[in-house]
């Protein structure tokens, strides 16, 4: 009982008037919205998990995923889902120089890697659309799809329709977030070139949308790991 | 009556940030809420305002009238459960085609009405009522805080909220009738509109006002969590905190972190309803023919829905239970019992809420080894909630009751969170459960341990605070007539249902006079319905106290109930802002309550130890202030800035 029975003003950084971890609440509330999405993300990859597994069958990635743009039909498997996951990191690789030339105020550099940023969410989300619609010519939508086991004479049979739902529902959700991203981290550059933040004194609102762009990069990559390696 | 001339001015034109200034630093505040309040008009201030007390009041309001919906609907079918064959035709102006040219009750919208009784009571009234109305309007004040973290975001919070309610109000006037594959709307029956015709249209407007409502409550807690954290006075340490804080900072982690599950399975729920794929589906006949869903699982969207749904509980009882701590510590006149260990249970229950999710599934076909282990997690929160139950009777113990209205309804919870409780060993055990599954029992159960309990928490919180919130005082009387006919009502209705249950009446079954074995219950199920009807009638006699005293009560003084917390120290009609100087700093906890050595039998936490007997000799200046010294720190209003 200690601790509640002391009188007077104390001087831990908990003891209240003070920011305990330094950390303003606009930074604290999104990381909770970040933990409480993890927790929507984690939601749909369990769904996804319980399904594949009671699946009898499932179609291997390595086979559904070999096309890349102007290739024709070049087996080339995970070539293109890892040049997407490429491009997506070095976007958070960006961001974080964004971040950092926000803690010099150097407001130019800010504007240079959040432009760098944009531009790789971009393609990450155009390299998806054409990945979608890939597969869609080829068969494979939410009412099915053409990866079951090959038969004897090696033609194609349909595999699980969930493996299409799971896909399109999952990648859309994720592809959804990066766009918020995108737009974002586009309404933010709008306001640093606006020289908001040199006003303001500060970069945080860059560091906030960092916290979110890394976010959804670090889901990408379960994702990428559930979906296409496993 | 001094408080009158202590009047906060409404803060005009200033940035939200300025309310914050007992922090050191803003340099790298947020500014995602930057923007000028402009003259205060009377839209800015009570309808889109972003004063955490205004929208408290927008979110009690709200959740007042909803409850009125909710409870008039468990009236209208406890009346056709009453009386099965009776004609009821004199409803036919409030429930139109839903009652027969015969006078029989539509069986499709009995459900629909069970459902809806549910939904509404569960999440508008228990979670938005209870926690959004205290949470609001208890976090900054009794923390020493200006305002919420963000105050927009709080004003969306509620917005979100409101479009919700009006959607799910909207529900219930559809020709297809509302959402009635009760309120844990499993799939396959919500998720195939030709199942039945409450799965259409209404199973829409129901997913889609509770997205909104996911939304809402995300926003709010969002601010709650960051408030606790970053925005208490000097002095507030997180174990100074009072055991409000706790609890509804921890209802909103749990908020956090269970919500957003049941998002993602409403998501793929909306798919699998109107995109045709079949996350929840397959091998389905319908009137013989069979539907193309294949390899989804139904027991998946049970698992989703329980790790909201089971933690949803806590969500809805924990704030009760921490206004319950507050109010039995004031009005025993007593330090409350075991700060800490009760501190310690909240903490345990909000860990527990998250692994036990699966008792709510053992019929489902589970592995029975896996339903042990969840049997034993479930048992295990018998040790926090008896912590809990254990020090409110040992705070009462040779207190010095004050019995106000509020500490009737809180001791009121204390016994119905002992009723209902022992019974949840019962549905704990798996192998009790087994034949006590989807029977009356349970519906005894948790109507007692989480409805009433949570009711008479949210009816302790609104005697207790209403001066607080109205700057006027409740009639007493009144209170108490309400009092003993809720308390009354709620034993003769739900403990009857004890026997119901065990002797195999299932529940949400549209007459007992179907089958041989529940025929004996008519007595007892008409015995129910009216004492239902009279606990519908005390209610109104709280709608008319709590509404005319709004306007028309007796002036509040600034501290009615001689209490600690700092929401005390505020003027009667506190404006944004809350505070009209400086925000008081934090000396000590809050239950130093007839404390040896000073004559009055209640010590606020704004006052240091060398202030004790200056502040004894004269306790009504609740807004005057000392330094550490003992000091009076003179103030002028607005010094803030």
């Amino acid at each position: 009982m200690s601790g509640s029975l002391i009188t007077g003003i104390q001087d831990h950084a908990w003891a209240g008037g003070k920011e305990p971890m330094k950390a303003s609440y606009g930074k604290l509330m999104m990381w909770f919205f970040l933990v409480s999405d993890a927790f929507t993300f984690s939601g749909l990859l369990i769904v996804y998990g319980a399904l594949r597994f009671s699946n009898p069958y499932w179609p291997d990635p390595d086979r559904v995923f070999n096309a890349f743009p102007g290739m024709g039909h070049a087996d080339l498997p995970l070539m293109f889902v890892s040049l997407m996951t490429f491009i997506l990191i070095m976007s958070s690789v960006t961001m974080v120089l964004a971040v950092e030339a926000g803690s010099r105020m150097d407001r130019s550099a800010v504007e240079k890697w959040l432009l760098w940023t944009i531009l790789g969410g971009a393609i990450f989300l155009g390299c998806q659309a054409w990945e979608w619609t890939h597969l869609i010519e080829d068969g494979t939508t939410i009412f099915g799809n053409l990866w079951g086991p090959a038969a004897e004479d090696g033609s194609r049979t349909p595999g699980p329709v969930n493996f299409g739902q799971l896909f399109f529902f999952i990648t859309g959700f994720h592809g959804t977030h990066v766009l918020s991203g995108v737009v974002l981290n586009i309404l933010i550059y709008n306001r640093v070139k606006n020289g908001e933040m040199d006003r303001t004194g500060h970069y945080e609102m860059v560091e906030k949308v960092g916290l979110y762009w890394h976010f959804v990069d670090l889901v990408w990559v379960f994702v990428f790991t559930f979906f296409y390696l496993v | 009556m001094a408080s009158e001339t202590l009047e906060v001015k409404e803060i005009h034109s200033t940035h939200p940030e300025a309310l914050h200034d007992s922090h050191e630093h803003h340099g790298h505040d947020s500014h995602d809420d930057e923007f000028e309040l402009p003259e205060v008009n009377f839209i800015r201030k009570y309808i889109f305002s972003t004063d955490h007390k205004v929208i408290a009041k927008q979110f009690l309001i709200t959740g007042i009238l909803m409850a009125v919906v909710g409870i008039l609907l468990s009236v209208l079918f406890r009346i056709q459960l009453a009386w099965p064959e009776h004609n009821m035709s004199y409803l036919r102006p409030l429930l139109g085609n839903w009652i027969s040219d015969t006078g029989q009750m539509d069986p499709e919208f009995y459900l629909a009405m069970v459902t809806m009784h549910g939904t509404i009571m569960v999440f508008f009234v228990l979670t938005a009522g209870l926690s959004g109305t205290f949470s609001n309007f208890l976090i900054p004040l009794q923390l020493g805080a200006r305002d919420m973290a963000s105050g927009f975001i709080n004003m969306l919070s509620y917005w979100f909220f409101f479009l919700s309610t009006v959607i799910m109000f909207a529900s219930l006037f559809i020709s297809t009738g509302p959402a009635s594959g009760g309120w844990v709307i499993y799939p396959p029956l919500s998720a195939l509109p030709q199942a039945m015709s409450g799965s259409g249209l209404g199973m829409t407007m129901w997913l889609t006002s509770m997205a909104l409502f996911i939304v809402s409550s995300l926003l709010g807690a969002l601010n709650y969590i960051a408030t606790v954290l970053n925005m208490r006075t000097k002095g507030m340490s997180m174990t100074r905190m009072p055991l409000t804080m706790w609890a509804f900072f921890l209802t909103a982690v749990i908020g956090t972190l269970s919500f957003p599950v049941l998002f993602s399975a409403a998501l793929l729920l909306i798919f699998d309803r109107s995109f045709g794929t079949s996350f929840y589906l397959s091998d389905i006949y319908i009137a013989g023919k069979a539907l193309e869903n294949s390899g989804g699982s139904p027991i998946l969207f049970q698992h989703l829905f329980w790790f909201l749904g089971h933690p949803e509980v806590y969500i809805v009882l924990l704030p009760a239970l921490g206004m319950t701590s507050e109010i039995i510590s004031t009005n025993s006149r007593k330090p409350i019992f075991g700060y800490r260990a009760m501190v310690g249970s909240l903490l345990g229950i909000a860990f527990l809420s998250f692994i036990v999710w699966a008792h709510h599934m053992f019929v489902t076909g589970m592995n029975p080894f896996l339903g042990t282990v969840f049997m034993l997690l479930t048992l295990i929160i018998a040790v926090p909630s008896a912590v809990k139950t254990f020090n409110y009777l040992a705070t009462l113990w040779m207190g010095n009751i004050r019995f106000t209205n509020a500490m009737l309804f809180s001791i009121g919870l204390v016994s119905l969170f002992i009723t209902g409780g022992v019974t949840g060993i019962f549905l704990g055990n798996a192998a009790l459960d087994i034949p006590l599954h989807d029977t009356y029992f349970v519906t005894a159960h948790f109507h007692l341990v989480m409805g009433s309990a949570s009711a008479f928490g949210f009816f302790a919180g609104v005697y207790h605070w209403f001066p607080k919130m109205f700057g006027r005082m409740m009639n007493e009387r009144l209170g108490y007539i309400h009092f003993w006919m809720t308390f009354a009502a709620v034993y003769c209705v739900f403990f009857p249902m004890h026997f119901m249950g065990m002797a195999g009446v299932p529940r949400r079954y549209y007459a007992a006079s179907t089958f041989d074995f529940t025929q004996g219950f008519t007595d007892m199920n008409a015995f129910i319905t009216i004492s239902a009807m009279l606990g519908f009638l005390g209610q109104l006699i709280f709608l008319y106290n709590f509404f005319y005293n709004i306007f028309k009560g007796k002036k509040a003084p600034q501290n009615p109930w001689n209490s600690n917390t700092l929401e005390w120290t505020t003027p009667v009609n506190a404006g944004h802002g809350n505070w009209a100087g400086e925000i008081p700093a934090v000396y000590r906890w809050p239950y130093d309550y007839s404390k040896p050595g000073v004559n009055n039998d209640y010590l606020p936490q704004h006052i240091p130890d060398a202030a004790i007997s200056k502040w004894d000799a004269n306790p009504e200046t609740a807004s005057l202030l000392y330094d550490e010294q003992g000091n009076e720190i003179k103030d002028t209003p607005a010094a803030h800035h």
